[in-house]
Parts: C-alpha cells; sequence; structure tokens
C-alpha cells in the first residue's frame, strides 16, 4: 500500500478569502481549541455499505420532527379546557371541544402550512421509529452488537424505547376521539396493575378518566423531558459510535484492523449532508400529499362514541395485538383482590421480548466466550443459529402486530374474527419455532453454497461437450477479491463441558455447554487455505 | 488501492495490546489468506473531462432548482392563501408550499450527493483501529486516581461517614416522590370507581341530545345510546360519562335469557348494559341484531345481550354490568338504581366493599 501524491501545497500568496478564513479560524481556535477536534475527526473514516443509511434515515427524521415539532409548539395549545370550535372546519363548527383538538383543528385549517408541518411531524415520526426498526435489525443480523459495541446496542434500544414513548404522547395530545380511546385502554391497561394500578391512573389522568390534566401531562414529556433524555442518549450513541468506530463488512483488503472507508472530509460530510436533505424533501413531499392522522374526522373525545376498525399507530400495535390474543375468562379473585390475567399477562410478556431484545448481546458472549474486539460485520448467513433467532423474533412480533389489525384482516378478507383470532393465537407460538427452522436451515445451506462456489467457482452456464463425447457445465472461478468475501467469517465450535479449577461442573456451565451445542452444533466451516491451494490444482 | 490516512504500522494492532481470549471459536493457522486491495478502478468523471464538465453543470443545475424551490415556496405561500371555510384552499395551499420547500431541499440534497459521488475523490482511505481499552499506562494513571481520590478523602477508610452520605443520598429522592401526591385530588379514587350518575328515578335519556326515552319508542331491535338525565349539567361532564354511559336494547322477551335474581331489571324485553368494556374500558358500541352480540371494537370482546351479556369470545374476563330499569308514571325509562358492580376495567379492589 503506498501514499497517495495529495494535491500539492498551494505556494500562491492567499486569497483575500483565505486570508478571511484563516483569521476566522484562528480566532475560533484561540479560543476553544477546535483544531485539535478538526485534526482528530476531520479525516475519520466511514465505511461504506447501504444498510448503513438505516441508522442515518433514523437520525436525519428526528432531526426533522425536532423542527416541525418546534414550530408545531408556537400554534398548540395543551389545553382541556371546554371551548366552542369557531374555526373554519364547518362540519365541526359549534361543537364543544378541548382547546387542545380547536389548537390542532387550527393548525389544520386556518394556518398556513400547518397541515404541512402537523402532517411532516407525523409522518417523520413514524419514519424515525420504522429506521430505528431497520437498524437494530441490521445490528442484529450482523452481528455489529458484539464487543465492544454492546452498550451502544443497549443505548440504541433506550432510543426505540424512547420513540416509541415520544409517539404514544404526540399521539395523544390533539384530543381528538381516536387518541382518546387509545388513552381509555391506557387507562384501563394501568388499573389492571395490582395494589398501585389504580393510584397510578388516578395521579396520571388528574383524577378520575379522562380529567383535564393529561393532554398537558403528556405536552410536558412530549417536548421536554422525554426529548430531553432522547438527545442526551441520542449523543452517548454518537459518541460510543466514534469512539469504537464503524464496523465494516468483510471484503479484500478489510480486516479486524482496519476501516476502510471514505473520510468525513469532505466526502462522507458530502454525502450524509445532502442525504438530510433528501430525507427531508422525501418527508416534505409524502406531508404535502398523503393525508396521516385526519383528526378532523373523528371528532373531539367523548368516551361514549367509538370508531370501527380502531388501530393504533403502527409502532404500538404489537402491544394492541398482545391485548386482544388473550383467551376470555382470564380473572381471578384472591382474597377479594382482583388479579386482572388478560391485561397482566401480555404487560409481563411484552416486557420479556423486549429485554431478551436488550440483554441479547450479553447472552451471545457469554455463549460463546469470546472476549476479543469485533469489527467485522457477519453477513447474517454465517451465524445461523443467532439469523434463525432474530427470525423467530420477527416472527412474533409480527404476530402481535397483525393481531392488532384482527378486525381489519377479518372484514377485508371475509372472515370470521374468531377464525382470525384462533390463527393468530396459533400462530403466535408456531410461528417462531417453524421461522427459527426454516432460517437455519437456509442459512446452512447458503454456507454450503458459498463454500463451494469459493472451492469450485460458480456455474457459467456453458456446456462443453468433451472429446469422449461427455457434457459438461463449465464451472468459472470468482475472482479472488469476491472470493474472500465468502471465506472471511469466525467459526465457533460447541463448548465442551470441562470441570473448573475446583473440580466442579457448574450448574451455569451446564446451561452454558447446552446452549452452545445448540448454536454451533451445526457449522460450516471457512474455507482455509490449504483447501484453496488444493482446488486451485484441479 | 486504498491508502493509509495516518502514520500508525500495519498489522494486528488489537491482538498484540490485548490477549483476549477468544472463547469456543476457531483459531486456525490456516485461516485463507486476505488478498488485499483490489485495484482501483476509475470513474467515467475522472478520465474523461467533458462527463466531469457534465456532472458539474448537473450538480450546479440541482442547486439552481432548490433555489428555484425555495422562492416558489414563499410565493404560494402569499399567493394560494387559505379561505376560511374552503378546504380546497387549504389542500392547495398545503401542496403547493410543500412542493417548494421539497424542492429546495431535495435539490440541495441530490445536488450534494451527485458531487461527492461524482466529483470528489473517490478513493477509499484506510485507518487503523487500536484496541478500545486504554493502554496499560493510562489506565495505571487512572487507578491512581482513585487511589488518590480515595486516600486523600477518605472514603473507603473512615466507613461512618461514607455510609451516613449513602443513606442520606437514598433518602433524599424521597421529598421529590411525595410531591407528586398532589397530581390527584385527595379522595380515595376505589370510592369513585363505584358510583355513577345512575340513581333511583333518574331517567335514561339519549346521548347526546338528552331526550329522554318512552318505553314504547323502543321497537324490538333497536338500540339505544344512553346517558342519564341531567349529565349534561355536570361539572365533570366527562368523567361522569365515562363510567355512565349505557346501551339499551329491546329482544324479544322470548329470546331473553335473564338470571332469576336480575327478572325485574328489565321492562318488558328492555335492557339496559353499562356500554364501558370490562376489558379496558372501550365504549361497546357495535350491536348485531340477528345475534345479539355486543362487539368491542377496540380488542373484539364479545357479550351475549340475550344471556346476561356474558363473555363469548375475546379478552374481555366480565360480563358487562346491567343497570335495573323500570318505567315511570308517564311512560319513559327509569333507572331504579346504580349499577350493583363498578363498571368498566377490571381494578385491584373492585370486589373489595
Amino acid at each position: 500500500m503506498t501514499t497517495a501524491p495529495t494535491s500539492t501545497p498551494s505556494t500562491l500568496p492567499p486569497t483575500r478569502t483565505a486570508r478571511l478564513t484563516g483569521a476566522a479560524a484562528n480566532y475560533i481556535d484561540e479560543r476553544t481549541s477546535i483544531s485539535g477536534i478538526v485534526k482528530e475527526l476531520g479525516r475519520k473514516i466511514f465505511p461504506d455499505h447501504w444498510s448503513f443509511m438505516l441508522g442515518e434515515v433514523a437520525l436525519y427524521s428526528f432531526v426533522v420532527i425536532l423542527l416541525s415539532g418546534t414550530w408545531l409548539t408556537f400554534f398548540f395549545q395543551p389545553s382541556m379546557a371546554e371551548v366552542h370550535y369557531e374555526g373554519s372546519y364547518v362540519p365541526l363548527k359549534g361543537l364543544e371541544m378541548s382547546i387542545a383538538y380547536a389548537s390542532a383543528l387550527d393548525i389544520s385549517f386556518d394556518i398556513r402550512g400547518g397541515l404541512l408541518m402537523r402532517q411532516m411531524h407525523h409522518w417523520a415520526a413514524l419514519l424515525f421509529i420504522a429506521a430505528i426498526g431497520l437498524h437494530m435489525l441490521r445490528v442484529f443480523f450482523t452481528g455489529a452488537f458484539r464487543k465492544p459495541r454492546e452498550i451502544n446496542w443497549f443505548v440504541g434500544f433506550v432510543l426505540f424505547i424512547l420513540a416509541m414513548a415520544e409517539g404514544f404522547t404526540g399521539y395523544s395530545l390533539p384530543d381528538d376521539l381516536l387518541s382518546g380511546n387509545g388513552l381509555r385502554i391506557i387507562d384501563g391497561m394501568v388499573k389492571a396493575i395490582p395494589i398501585i394500578g389504580v393510584w397510578i391512573s388516578y395521579l396520571l389522568f388528574g383524577g378520575e378518566f379522562p380529567g383535564t390534566d393529561v393532554v398537558a401531562r403528556f405536552y410536558s414529556l412530549h417536548i421536554l423531558l422525554l426529548p430531553a433524555v432522547l438527545v442526551a442518549a441520542l449523543g452517548v450513541h454518537m459518541l460510543l459510535l466514534i469512539i469504537n468506530k464503524h464496523t465494516q463488512f468483510a471484503g479484500p483488503g478489510k480486516t479486524n484492523d482496519n476501516v476502510v472507508g471514505v473520510p468525513i472530509m469532505p466526502v462522507f460530510a458530502a454525502k450524509a449532508g445532502g442525504f438530510f436533505f433528501i430525507v427531508f424533501g422525501v418527508l416534505t413531499v409524502i406531508a404535502a400529499f398523503f393525508t396521516i392522522n385526519p383528526i378532523w374526522n373523528y371528532g373531539p373525545y367523548d368516551p361514549s362514541p367509538v370508531s370501527a376498525g380502531t388501530q393504533p399507530d403502527w409502532y404500538i400495535g404489537f402491544a394492541d395485538g398482545a391485548l386482544r390474543l388473550v383467551p376470555p375468562h382470564l380473572e381471578t379473585v384472591i382474597f377479594g383482590y382482583v388479579f386482572s390475567w388478560n391485561i397482566l399477562l401480555p404487560l409481563g410478556v411484552l416486557p420479556l421480548f423486549l429485554g431478551a431484545v436488550a440483554f441479547y448481546p450479553w447472552l451471545e458472549a457469554w455463549i460463546t466466550g469470546d472476549k476479543r474486539e469485533h469489527h467485522i460485520a457477519d453477513r447474517p448467513r454465517n451465524a445461523p443459529v443467532r439469523t434463525a433467532i432474530g427470525a423467530a423474533g420477527v416472527t412474533f412480533y409480527a404476530v402481535l402486530w397483525a393481531a392488532a389489525s384482527s378486525d381489519l384482516i377479518a372484514t377485508h378478507f371475509g372472515l370470521g374474527i374468531e377464525m382470525v383470532i384462533h390463527t393468530l393465537q396459533a400462530l403466535l407460538f408456531i410461528g417462531p419455532v417453524v421461522a427459527f427452522m426454516l432460517t437455519r436451515r437456509i442459512c446452512l445451506g447458503l454456507q454450503r453454497k458459498d463454500r463451494e462456489i469459493a472451492l469450485h467457482g460458480f456455474e457459467s452456464g456453458r456446456i462443453v461437450r468433451l472429446p469422449g463425447g461427455e457434457y459438461i457445465e463449465v464451472h468459472e472461478q470468482v475472482d479472488e477479491y469476491e472470493r474472500w468475501k465468502l471465506l472471511a467469517y469466525d467459526d465457533y465450535q460447541p463448548l465442551m463441558l470441562r470441570p473448573n479449577a475446583r473440580g466442579q461442573i457448574t450448574v451455569g456451565e451446564r446451561i452454558r455447554s447446552r446452549l452452545s451445542g445448540w448454536f454451533y452444533e451445526d457449522r460450516i466451516s471457512p474455507v482455509n487455505q490449504r483447501e484453496l491451494e488444493e482446488s486451485s490444482h484441479h | 488501492m486504498a491508502q493509509h490516512d495516518d502514520a500508525s504500522t500495519p498489522g494486528s494492532s488489537i491482538e498484540r495490546h490485548t490477549e483476549s481470549s477468544p472463547g469456543t471459536a476457531v483459531v486456525t493457522a490456516d485461516a485463507a489468506q486476505n488478498p488485499g486491495f483490489p485495484p482501483h478502478e476509475p470513474r467515467v468523471t475522472d478520465v474523461d473531462p467533458k462527463a466531469d464538465k457534465k456532472a458539474e453543470r448537473q450538480v450546479t443545475t440541482l442547486f439552481f432548482l432548490s433555489l428555484v424551490g425555495s422562492i416558489f415556496a414563499v410565493a404560494a405561500y402569499i399567493a394560494f392563501p387559505i379561505v376560511p371555510g374552503d378546504l380546497g384552499s387549504v389542500r392547495l395551499n398545503t401542496a403547493l408550499v410543500g412542493t417548494g420547500i421539497a424542492l429546495a431541499l431535495l435539490g440541495i440534497g441530490f445536488g450534494t450527493v451527485h458531487w461527492a459521488k461524482a466529483l470528489m475523490r473517490d478513493t477509499e482511505l484506510v485507518e487503523q483501529r487500536h484496541p478500545t481499552r486504554g493502554t496499560e499506562e493510562t489506565r495505571a494513571k487512572a487507578v491512581e486516581v482513585f487511589t488518590l481520590g480515595n486516600q486523600e478523602s477518605g472514603i473507603g477508610r473512615r466507613a461512618l461517614i461514607r455510609n451516613s452520605l449513602i443513606g442520606a443520598a437514598a433518602v433524599a429522592p424521597l421529598p421529590a416522590v411525595a410531591l407528586f401526591r398532589d397530581l390527584a385530588p385527595a379522595e380515595d379514587p376505589n370510592a369513585l370507581l363505584k358510583h355513577t350518575l345512575w340513581e333511583e328515578g333518574v331517567r335514561l335519556t339519549r346521548d347526546p341530545d338528552g331526550s329522554p326515552i318512552r318505553a314504547a319508542d323502543v321497537t324490538i331491535g333497536s338500540v339505544f345510546h344512553v346517558i342519564p338525565e341531567g349529565i349534561r349539567e355536570e361539572e365533570e361532564y366527562l368523567e361522569e360519562k365515562a363510567k355512565a354511559a349505557v346501551l339499551l336494547v329491546r329482544l324479544n322477551p322470548g329470546d331473553l335469557n335473564e338470571l332469576p335474581e336480575r327478572a325485574s331489571w328489565s321492562y318488558d324485553g328492555i335492557v339496559a348494559y353499562s356500554k364501558i368494556c370490562t376489558h379496558v374500558g372501550c365504549p361497546v358500541a357495535l350491536y348485531e341484531q340477528r345475534t345479539h352480540h355486543l362487539l368491542c371494537p377496540c380488542h373484539q370482546s364479545e357479550f351475549d345481550i340475550a344471556n346476561h351479556a356474558a363473555v363469548i369470545f375475546g379478552p374481555a374476563a366480565r360480563p358487562l354490568p346491567q343497570l335495573p330499569i323500570a318505567v315511570d308514571d308517564e311512560g319513559y325509562l327509569i333507572a331504579q338504581s346504580d349499577f350493583t358492580e363498578p363498571v368498566g376495567p377490571s381494578f385491584w379492589e373492585r370486589e373489595r366493599a
């Protein structure tokens, strides 16, 4: 590897602009010593891959949320005091409603650009959570959560939860019929918590549901507390990204000890900065032409009416679906106290599921016992059991998510609601198992195929007749750079159960060995140098 | 060909500094060899000055379009105001202002990315990674800092000071917790949850206009959404409505399977049930006349009205509470009493007196 000739230093006298820039830079540096940071970070290398953009999309949509949200705070009034609507949306004229709902209507119908900003805020929020979800899946399936990035995985998980909390609190602010029903559901769930449930609900709503406080309280959370925590966690997330440097996929010249890519100044900054404007622009197009959350269709909140086909925003769907899948009559009364298993069951299962997501890196690290740093992102096929666990988790989530639309599935496809629910109940247990087994098999198959291609090349589609009359298909070798991508991966073997220094086999070690066997008993070793050399002699 | 941008030596820096266990990973001396960087392929813009010029023009055009978009957005904001009551004007304003802003943003975005991809230097650079852990020297210094801190403060030695500080700090957040008590009024919420506005003699009225309902007007198969008379005047209208909302249905008395102790709670096939779902409190508003089933639109709990609102499907655990009704001298439907059990979702002390 050689050092490239960089541009030759200029010997011309500095121009006026250069002198001005120099003076400004000097002014700032003499007061901040920022030159050190520029020197450290200015030419930091970022590897390039399309999947690395997902986190960027999340970051940029968050910036759009902050900008549009700040604008909205100038017009929105988080009060539940009753007024008669006198705005320009005729169908609701004269109706009694909260000031919050009325001001949300004013933003939509009486303020220029208001509807655009409201819709941009909502669409950006949906994109934010979707991008976080996809980013998490990318990190999971490529094993990018391994040492030294476990903590950053957890910080990212916290961001995911905060994003959902922001989404839910924001969704409730307009105080329309749909969001009011969402709050009603939260109220019902909270009340089911043993001992303190009723009190939590009472304090949250400032009295009995719905009360006149919850919108203002959610507003404080939505625009102050949650964003502050979110921005802080985001800062930690970015800081750790810089400290750990980004992972990269295996490729020729790329090793676990280097980062190959473009420098921040100028290429990465230009691409990332430009991409921010693209995300922002695309969100603006969507906001300008596609209605989201048409609160004017729902009317003000009233505890009595409800619209059929009530749906939460998609990211809360998995929790709503969990509520729907519980079978009837699950409640017991012990010494006069009520245990509402129909609520407590989902309330228990969801944290378990989310907890498994949050702590998975430590589980895998414990099983492998691998204490090395990992900077090469795995191809999902090269970690078959991890990928299969991921697929099972996605299936579990997807079934809960589908359950949140059980009524719409029933009406759209002309099925009985009972049948839809029973099918989903069965799928919730069978689906993940099937997904696990299928994915694991597919991964192992793909690994075998990779091995074959690395050793014997790929089928060229060219049929040749040999002098003896035999027909063969010519296999062509992949070039060594392409081939390297098929060879470079970590391989683990199952843990051998051995007594420790005191001659004991602990229960923990037994479990670990079991899990390790489950993870690695079926494995395809990467092609080694000897095999490569042998194959090239053919 | 990739190039070094920093001066550190190549090689396995990470493995040199730390001897981390590979765990159950297979470490083989015979691993396939990394072929090194592939030769760099120049872009069209690198070799063809014409393509370079063309790309430059494209980038400039995109930035210019952005400028046009910004001005267009401001012009549209002024030229297409919202006409009160005209939804078309809202739509037009949103679409045109949005288009202008989008053009402004996308012009900058695509222009910059195109510039980076077509014209900026595209050779990949290499940076060495260093182990995340500090060097032994740094770590020794850090340990020393803590040791000095411990020695100079005596926090390890002076157990009494340390433990009393921990105790004080642990209790210090208590006032903050206490300060949240007045988020809600002083009354016990459990008592509030057990009563609604219904009481003996209160007329059943239509939701939302509040007109009373004559028993004779309730035809078989019809459904009425009901609120107690006078609820509109209540200070806490929505809170009361969230508990008192009732669904009134008339069935053919022959279809009605009533519990013996509730035989007097209906009037000539007219039954009244709480409209608040016993699952999590959504209004159970969808009535299927043919089957006498009530469906909650939120989580699809189904209640059989003909069979004292028993749960026949879905996550709800308990039947909907029934409101005992009668008819007054003028033929209007009235309540015999409040509900005999708390309405809505279950709660911890629901079954306690």
